[in-house]
């Protein structure tokens, strides 16, 4: 697990990403997307910084950042694969390819490895139904997954 | 002068090993101490040959595919540069049967430039539609809009020009142009392709929208898994503004207009319209209940065209060409040309532009090839998650909003997803019916509750648990769904569910397994 910086450190980090977003028209998801890019997730910390600077109630920013799937609260593993199990996947056997990751990781989807290499999430489409079964790493795309490539992606997040 | 080579930097030539081609293809060349530039252009959506490569040679574009990266040193031993012949040899790109047969006008460019070359647009006729725009009236660009007969193609095939006259109508100090790119449907990746294959041509048409409208000030949402194409439209943006195709006078006009790129973060409800308005002014993406109209109270409570990136992209060629030219294309009230978007288990997968009213069967048969596994197209998901399944029985339907409406099911995005026999059509309900549970912004019952029942109830017929009560405990809450959502996404889970179970009811008769083996 990567180590969680400080309430502090966070505020002070929290603050420099509002000072350079907060002219921005609707500002707060350019915010969240900048603070989960500097800290690999939304730290609870955080959270009454940015309410304070847009002057909203922090059960509103608390309201936001849970509503959508990509904001964080924990950080992640050092890897993130997203396997796209929607219908263009499926009907080239996503599911199978799911079942079979999931036993090579030890983990099932929302997990991360014990020692930190991967989380593995499902995600609903990447735009890429023309190579079905695919997925990203780390932003990276990846199409007709198969037992080969598998392997590969589960030696590169494990190396 | 310098050879051209062009590798599709597009993300699903990338999915498919297209970087690793050029990392070969310049080591190559430097081995050989050859000077090339590489051109990392979109894809022409012909998808079963990416990586597809291509030389410029005197006699024209020269293609090869699906290239491997093992085969680039034989490549070039074959003369590559020169069009050489080689077992990947495909000829001139536009005589590519599945390229040749189609009508682009949306994907004109798509594939052939290079996609951050403002230079190269212009030379393929970028920007001839916005210089005509700017020395038009607003109510006489509205006019041409309307003329065309373009409707959304974002799903909803709302007339973008009567969308765009209420905006015009409504006066405010300030206006916004929205592009919809939140793209979530399976099957559908027309919006990613332009964006990341021709992103100039979507700045354009937005920018026309704005003179349109009298709006000054445009967004681009775009959702997270699209990095790539985020990528690419905010260097677009600059370029643009640098240009002077953007900023305080387009094209050297007096009219103003400018625009920021903003990512979505995964939520697939942000695709409707105030969803997503809601999620750009930073709160949750929960739909709001219309009226009021986004066109008279929008972002922020001001009026705002909101329109789908395949919608806004088409309007350059509008205004370039004309009305009647756009017009003349498609069938009935479904004019103009749309991007088929073929995916799933199928031998052909692509983009295939073409005017309205080819058939389902002759899309899936004889474009797509049939499935890639070989076997029996059993069904096909046209329209994304929301869409019906449509069985061989109904192949004869034709590619038009209405035909599709007339067999409960829609043309959403013009995705189709084929499914080949082993496909369980009990499965692919109760997925339906998960997805929607799963990204519901939870706003009305029917569809916060209503869809996690149906799993529930869906599960039980699996299980082959009184299986009459559950079909008809599906059936009205399929009902119910319809009837009591505030949008599309409770309001047409059950287009997906009851096509299932309508059309391939032997799968929803689950002969008890257990038993049965003897
Ligand atoms: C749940 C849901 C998701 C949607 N997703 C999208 C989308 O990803 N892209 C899109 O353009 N329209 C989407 N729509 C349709 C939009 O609400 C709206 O009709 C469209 O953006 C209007 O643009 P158009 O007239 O150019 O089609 C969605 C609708 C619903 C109900
Ligand atoms: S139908 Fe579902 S997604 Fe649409 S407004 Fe209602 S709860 Fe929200
Ligand atoms: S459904 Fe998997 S990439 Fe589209």
């Amino acid at each position: 697990m990567s180590m969680q910086p400080a309430s502090t450190e966070i505020a002070s980090r929290t603050a420099a990403i509002i000072h350079e977003l907060k002219g921005l028209e609707g500002p707060l998801l350019p915010i969240l997307h900048g603070i989960q890019e500097e800290f690999g997730y939304v730290p609870q910390d955080a959270l009454p910084v940015i309410a304070e600077a847009l002057n909203i109630s922090r059960a509103e920013v608390h309201g936001v950042v849970t509503f959508y799937h990509d904001y964080r609260s924990q950080p992640a593993g050092r890897h993130v694969l997203k396997l796209c199990q929607a219908e263009a996947c499926q009907s080239m056997g996503s599911d199978a390819i799911a079942a079979r990751l999931k036993s090579l990781l030890g983990i099932g989807f929302h997990e991360t490895t014990r020692d930190g290499s991967v989380t593995l999430e499902p995600v609903y489409c990447l735009g890429l139904c023309v190579c079905s079964p695919s997925a990203m790493l780390d932003g990276e795309v990846i199409g007709r997954l198969d037992d080969e490539k598998l392997n590969e992606i589960v030696a590169e997040v494990r190396s | 002068m310098i050879p051209r080579i062009y590798i599709p930097g597009d993300s699903g030539a990338l999915a498919l090993g297209a970087e690793k081609v050029a990392k070969a293809v310049r080591a190559e060349l430097a081995e050989r101490g050859i000077e090339a530039k590489i051109v990392r252009n979109g894809s022409r959506g012909a998808y079963f040959l990416e990586p597809m490569v291509e030389v410029a040679t005197a006699n024209g574009r020269v293609a090869y595919g699906p290239v491997k990266p093992s085969d680039v040193k034989s490549l070039f031993d074959c003369g590559l540069l020169t069009g050489g012949h080689h077992k990947r040899w495909l000829g001139a790109p536009d005589k590519i049967p599945f390229l040749a047969r189609q009508t682009r006008l949306t994907f004109a460019r798509c594939g052939v430039t290079d996609p951050l070359s403002l230079d190269h647009y212009k030379a393929h006729g970028g920007l001839n539609g916005l210089q005509n725009a700017v020395a038009m009236t607003p109510a006489d660009i509205v006019k041409q809009v309307t003329e065309s007969g373009l409707r959304g193609r974002g799903g909803a095939g709302f007339p973008t020009g009567i969308k765009w006259k209420t905006v015009l109508d409504t006066s405010a100090e300030r206006k916004y142009i929205v592009c919809n790119a939140d793209e979530g449907d399976s099957g559908t990746f027309a919006d990613r392709m332009i964006m990341e294959g021709d992103p100039f041509v979507l700045i354009e048409g937005m920018a026309i929208a704005g003179i349109a409208t009298g709006a000054t000030k445009g967004f681009i949402y775009i959702r997270s898994e699209y990095p790539h194409a985020v990528a690419v439209m905010q260097k677009a943006v600059e370029i643009a503004r640098k240009a002077g195709v953007l900023g305080v006078n387009v094209l050297g006009s007096a009219n103003s207009f400018d625009m920021e790129v903003r990512v979505g973060a995964g939520a697939y409800v942000c695709g409707e319209e105030t969803a997503l308005l809601d999620s750009l002014e930073g709160k949750r993406g929960q739909v709001r209940a219309k009226p009021p109209l986004p066109a008279h109270k929008g972002l922020f409570g001001k009026p705002t065209v909101i329109n789908n990136v395949i919608s806004l992209a088409s309007v350059p060629v509008i205004m370039d060409k004309g009305a009647a030219f756009y017009k003349d294309f498609g069938m009935g009230r479904s004019r103009g040309t749309i991007p088929i978007q073929i995916a799933g288990n199928v031998k052909y997968p692509g983009l295939y532009e073409a005017a309205f009213g080819m058939t389902l069967g002759e899309i899936v048969d004889d474009i797509g090839g049939g499935t890639a596994t070989g076997r029996p197209v059993k069904a096909v998901q046209v329209g994304g998650p929301l869409g019906a399944y449509f069985p061989r029985a109904l192949f004869d339907t034709p590619f038009d909003y209405e035909a599709f409406a007339a067999k409960d099911g829609l043309i959403g995005h013009a995705g189709i997803v084929v499914f080949d026999d082993s496909a369980d059509m009990l499965k692919q309900a109760r997925f339906a019916m998960e997805f929607c549970a799963i990204e519901s912004c939870g706003k009305c019952t029917p569809c916060r509750i209503g869809s996690t029942r149906g799993v529930e109830v869906l599960d039980r017929l699996a299980q082959n648990v009184e299986p009459e009560k559950q079909i008809a405990l599906v059936t009205d809450l399929c009902n119910t769904m319809k009837f009591g959502s505030l949008c599309a996404l409770g309001g047409f889970t059950p287009y997906p569910v009851m096509s299932a179970l309508n059309h391939f009811p032997d799968d929803f008769r689950p002969t008890p397994v257990a038993e049965a083996a003897e």
